[in-house]
């Protein structure tokens, strides 16, 4: 499901909201803030989020995308839901590591990995 | 600097608009690629050179929006040099705070100067902090 103005896709799996991005870099401030005003919209709509988040699709993200990453975490945390992230590129992980945020999040190496990990 | 033997360059006035910048972006990039640097090079200096950018515009001309910041670039087989300046009253580059700590880690903002040092082979502010001069130098050289 996706509006015509979506830069996602999202599905719902086993209770999951799982969600893919349509951009294949997520990279300009005004590109990462639609995107993350659509996931909050998501994250406010469930009492407890169960949120999967691939980045399947993705070969290139900026500390913009990692900043609304946070803010969703956040979000998803302060309503005691549950935020996964999967597919990540190599070089994109990279990105997560030297900002030591692969402590922060919890990432799996493939989307059915995560969805196992759900509560 | 650079040995101008065989380099591509250009000085160019972005304006805070996608198209720019990934027009600037794409130049660099596809020049780098005709270098023959690695994808894995390019994805740093594409990294960078949008922290870069966004910096420029998001701090320096958060002021003065429609102004366009100034890029240069110089290609090489070599190095890849990318400078970048804003006209905005600068910063204390020292001053920012290291977003690995634990205390800034969930902080949404502040990891763009990080991760241009980190992939980066140097970069050198000047002393008003509006101008920032960034070198890639290919993997081995």
């Amino acid at each position: 499901m996706a509006s015509s103005e979506s830069r996602l896709r999202i599905t719902e799996r086993k209770s999951v909201t799982c969600v893919e991005f349509m951009d294949r870099n997520i990279l300009d401030e005004m590109n990462v803030q639609a995107i993350s005003d659509e996931i909050g919209q998501l994250v406010d709509q469930a009492d407890s989020p169960r949120m999967l988040i691939s980045f399947a699709n993705v070969d290139h993200l900026t500390s913009a995308a990692l900043g609304a990453l946070i803010t969703i975490r956040n979000k998803v945390k302060g309503k005691e839901g549950e935020l996964r992230l999967a597919d990540i590129d190599p070089q994109i992980y990279e990105v997560f590591e030297i900002t030591r945020l692969t402590g922060l999040f919890n990432i799996h190496d493939s989307t059915d990995d995560a969805l196992k990990a759900f509560g | 600097m650079v040995d101008a033997g065989s380099t591509d360059r250009n000085v160019l006035d972005l304006r805070h608009e996608r198209a720019q910048i990934e027009s600037a972006s794409d130049a660099i990039l596809g020049a780098a690629e005709r270098y023959g640097y690695s994808k894995a090079s390019r994805f740093a200096i594409r990294l960078a050179f949008e922290e870069a950018v966004t910096n420029a515009f998001h701090h320096g001309h958060c002021e003065i929006p429609d102004t366009p910041i100034r890029v240069e670039y110089v290609v090489s087989p070599e190095e890849i040099w990318i400078a970048v300046e804003d006209q905005g009253v600068g910063f204390e580059p020292d001053s920012v705070p290291d977003p690995t700590l634990d205390e800034n880690l969930s902080l949404p903002s502040g990891r763009g100067l990080m991760l241009i040092r980190t992939y980066m082979s140097e970069v050198v502010y000047n002393e008003r902090g509006n101008r920032l001069e960034m070198t890639y130098r290919m993997p081995g050289t």
